[in-house]
């Protein structure tokens, strides 16, 4: 199959309108929003970063796409709409079958991904014989080919092997073998190198940048981390406290952030050409989810908030084609300056 | 002269394998390195998994103790003292380690964390003990109310900041930080990073700083060492190691580090492999299996630490005859197939 390249032009594949998945707790008594109101595209053969701090609601999100949430959370609103149809309304049976064949997903830790009991050749072959109801050596055969995909030293003998045979690399090249075995058209990467080591890292997202253009794949990233964002993606959705605060194209986010807390992680993050300055640190914590803030979620860390950020949860606004900011300040050219006020500006005390 | 001295530091571990434990072999974890930590300055040690940077930090804290090679402290070497100069210089070096929700013991308070150094290690009155407590909270950003709370009701950058606080109980003149930063949140990790620089500016105490997010090793510190397989590849002042790298390894090291900016386009260096088992390390040069530019010599002979421009580079490429031959000193990146 070919993908349809880069275009943003046509249909996305992934669709996602103000999306809501809310963890309720047996009383019923505590609601945690972890994806509130999330509105997000990604089209084939682009890459998207979600980025977020823990607790931001960024593997929520996943596993919400994937529709693999654990028995407390609810999706209680939105749409996902995938290829043209809804995956929210998608009744389980039917999302059996978009789940590992048209969207794949690849986990954190290699380890707890692959069952150890279980032959390599085995787990990689699995998707194949349930999607696509090959037999056992045609699925061996499909497998051997995968693992040379992800350059997995001679495939013909590690197909027999074990998961404690292979190293952390390898092992996360499996998973991402499995990942792209029945060809997905989206495949979501959660924190996919964090428990790599560097240069084992660089060989690692080459790959799936290889496969993605082999396969015209469009790839979603969920990381903390900015320079996997920089290096991969085109796309840039910054998660804060169940929202999507900021998205747009990465490199014009990276050159001009709309939104208080991107500017802030961006001025966070130590860079090899820096002098001796401080780093600009984000005072405080990020706010318990169960108990936001009325205003907007990071107005008590924000350095630039006014009294509107305290008073109501800004929407989202447009500041440029492509692009979405959820802060009062985006609008504020808009906003006449008698209106606004320059003394409107709220101490923030420190958390 | 230098805080701390490691000469030809060595650990070797015996490994037996098989079940059986029949075959004998040795685990060269560190392998005759050495380096030297300033006063309130910060050494940075960069490597990936297996290089020996956590057994380095053991040796140091003298958690484990060296099969070979010296550690002098303040001019001292640490075989030689005595049970009170042993005493001693475990109150001088402290450690913060990377994961701050398993290193703070759940049922202590606060108060009882950070004073138990003191306890320990001095003799002080309670009244006194408390006052410490409080400046120490106060030197690490927090509360005086924190004292009485236990380390559940803190966030990750908070445990941190109170593991600090605990390390400073002694005031020690060298602190061992073990990825400290790692475990924690971007937006905290700043907080933590500028807290740990204003204390060394304040306290001048020294760091001997591990972790594997490179620009913020080159921030937070002086000196780099760069080690692969239990060896010092390369090591310099951290502004220009960071900058121009000269040991293929370190250069491919960098390179693999995430760019900061989407715009930053750079010579991108894919080792081919894995670090190969420091049970039984490659001959010759360590690196020369995974180097795009291992010469056959670098498989026979193994190349010695050596004076190049402002540092000291093992490679035999920057050895006189080899640069004589023209083996240029400055590479063009090699990208390898990827």
């Amino acid at each position: 199959m070919q993908g349809n390249g880069n275009g943003m032009t046509g249909a996305p594949l992934l669709d996602i309108q103000n999306l809501s998945t809310h963890y309720v707790s047996s009383q019923g008594t505590r609601v945690v929003r972890a994806v509130d109101d999330v509105s997000l595209r990604i089209h084939a053969g682009e890459t998207l970063g979600i980025v977020g701090e823990s607790g931001s609601g960024k593997s929520t999100l996943a596993l919400t796409i994937m529709r693999v949430l654990p028995p407390a959370a609810r999706i209680v609103g939105g749409r996902m709409l995938f290829e043209g149809e809804d995956l929210v309304q998608k009744p389980d049976a039917e999302m059996r079958q978009v789940r590992g064949k048209r969207i794949a997903m690849i986990l954190q830790d290699p380890m707890a991904s692959l069952n150890p009991l279980f032959t390599i050749g085995n787990q990689v072959g699995e998707p194949i014989r349930v999607h696509e109801g090959a037999s056992r050596a045609s699925a061996w055969d499909r497998a051997r080919q995968l693992l040379k995909s992800v350059r997995i030293p001679s495939p013909e003998t590690r197909v027999t092997q074990y998961p404690h045979e292979m190293s952390g690399g390898m092992r996360q090249r499996i998973v991402g073998a499995i990942g792209i075995s029945c060809e997905p058209r989206l495949l979501i990467a959660d924190e996919p190198t964090t428990s790599l080591d560097l240069t084992i890292q660089a060989q690692y997202l080459n790959l799936l940048r290889d496969l993605q253009r082999q396969h015209g794949l469009a790839l979603i990233f969920i990381t903390h981390n900015l320079g996997i964002v920089a290096k991969m993606c085109d796309q840039l959705a910054v998660m804060y406290a169940g929202r999507v605060v900021e998205s747009g194209p990465v490199s014009r986010i990276f050159n001009a952030p709309s939104h208080p807390y991107t500017e802030a992680l961006l001025n966070a993050i130590p860079r090899m050409s820096d002098g001796d300055q401080r780093l600009t640190a984000i005072d405080g914590q990020p706010p318990d989810l169960a108990a936001l803030p009325p205003g907007c979620a990071f107005a008590p860390r924000c350095p630039r908030a006014v009294t509107e950020c305290l008073e109501a949860p800004p929407p989202e606004f447009f500041p440029e084609e492509g692009r979405r900011s959820r802060c009062w300040l985006t609008e504020r050219s808009d906003i006449p300056r008698a209106v606004l006020g320059s003394d409107r500006r709220v101490a923030t005390g420190a958390a | 002269m230098a805080l701390l001295e490691a000469a030809t530091l060595t650990k070797h571990f015996q490994a037996r394998r098989g079940i059986f434990g029949g075959e004998r072999g040795t685990v060269r974890a560190v392998d005759g390195i050495s380096f030297a930590i300033e006063r309130g300055q910060t050494l940075g040690v960069v490597g990936e998994s297996g290089c020996g940077k956590t057994t380095t930090a053991k040796l140091v804290l003298g958690l484990e103790e060296p099969t070979g090679g010296t550690i002098r402290f303040d001019g001292r070497d640490l075989q030689a003292l005595d049970a009170s100069g042993r005493r001693n210089y475990r109150k001088s070096v402290q450690a913060v380690f990377q994961d701050p929700y398993a290193s703070l013991n759940p049922r202590m308070r606060i108060s009882a964390i950070i004073a138990e150094p003191l306890v320990t290690h001095e003799q002080l009155s309670a009244a006194a003990v408390k006052d410490r407590v409080l400046e120490l909270l106060d030197l690490v950003g927090l509360p005086a109310r924190a004292a009485d709370l236990f380390p559940h009701e803190f966030s990750g950058g908070q445990r941190q900041r109170i593991a600090i606080a605990r390390a400073l109980a002694l005031s020690p003149k060298l602190i061992v930080l073990d990825e400290p930063v790692s475990a924690l949140d971007v937006s905290i990790r700043a907080q933590i990073l500028n807290l740990l620089r204003d204390l060394q500016a304040r306290l001048g105490v020294s760091y001997l700083f591990i972790a594997h997010d490179l620009a913020a090793v080159a921030h937070m510190s002086h000196q780099i060492v760069v080690m692969y397989l239990g060896k010092i590849v390369e090591s310099g002042a951290a502004k220009q190691l960071a900058r121009a790298p000269k040991h293929p390894y370190t250069e491919a090291l960098f390179s693999a580090a995430l760019p900061s900016h989407p715009d930053e386009r750079r010579d991108e260096i894919i080792l081919a492999g894995e670090v190969p088992s420091p049970l039984n390390p490659p001959s010759g040069c360590r690196f020369h299996p995974r180097c795009p530019h291992a010469m056959p010599r670098c498989a026979e002979e193994e190349p010695r630490l050596a004076a190049v421009e402002d540092r000291v580079v093992a490679c035999h490429l920057f050895d006189a005859a080899e640069m004589r031959r023209g083996a240029a000193p400055r590479l063009e990146p090699v990208a390898q197939a990827g």
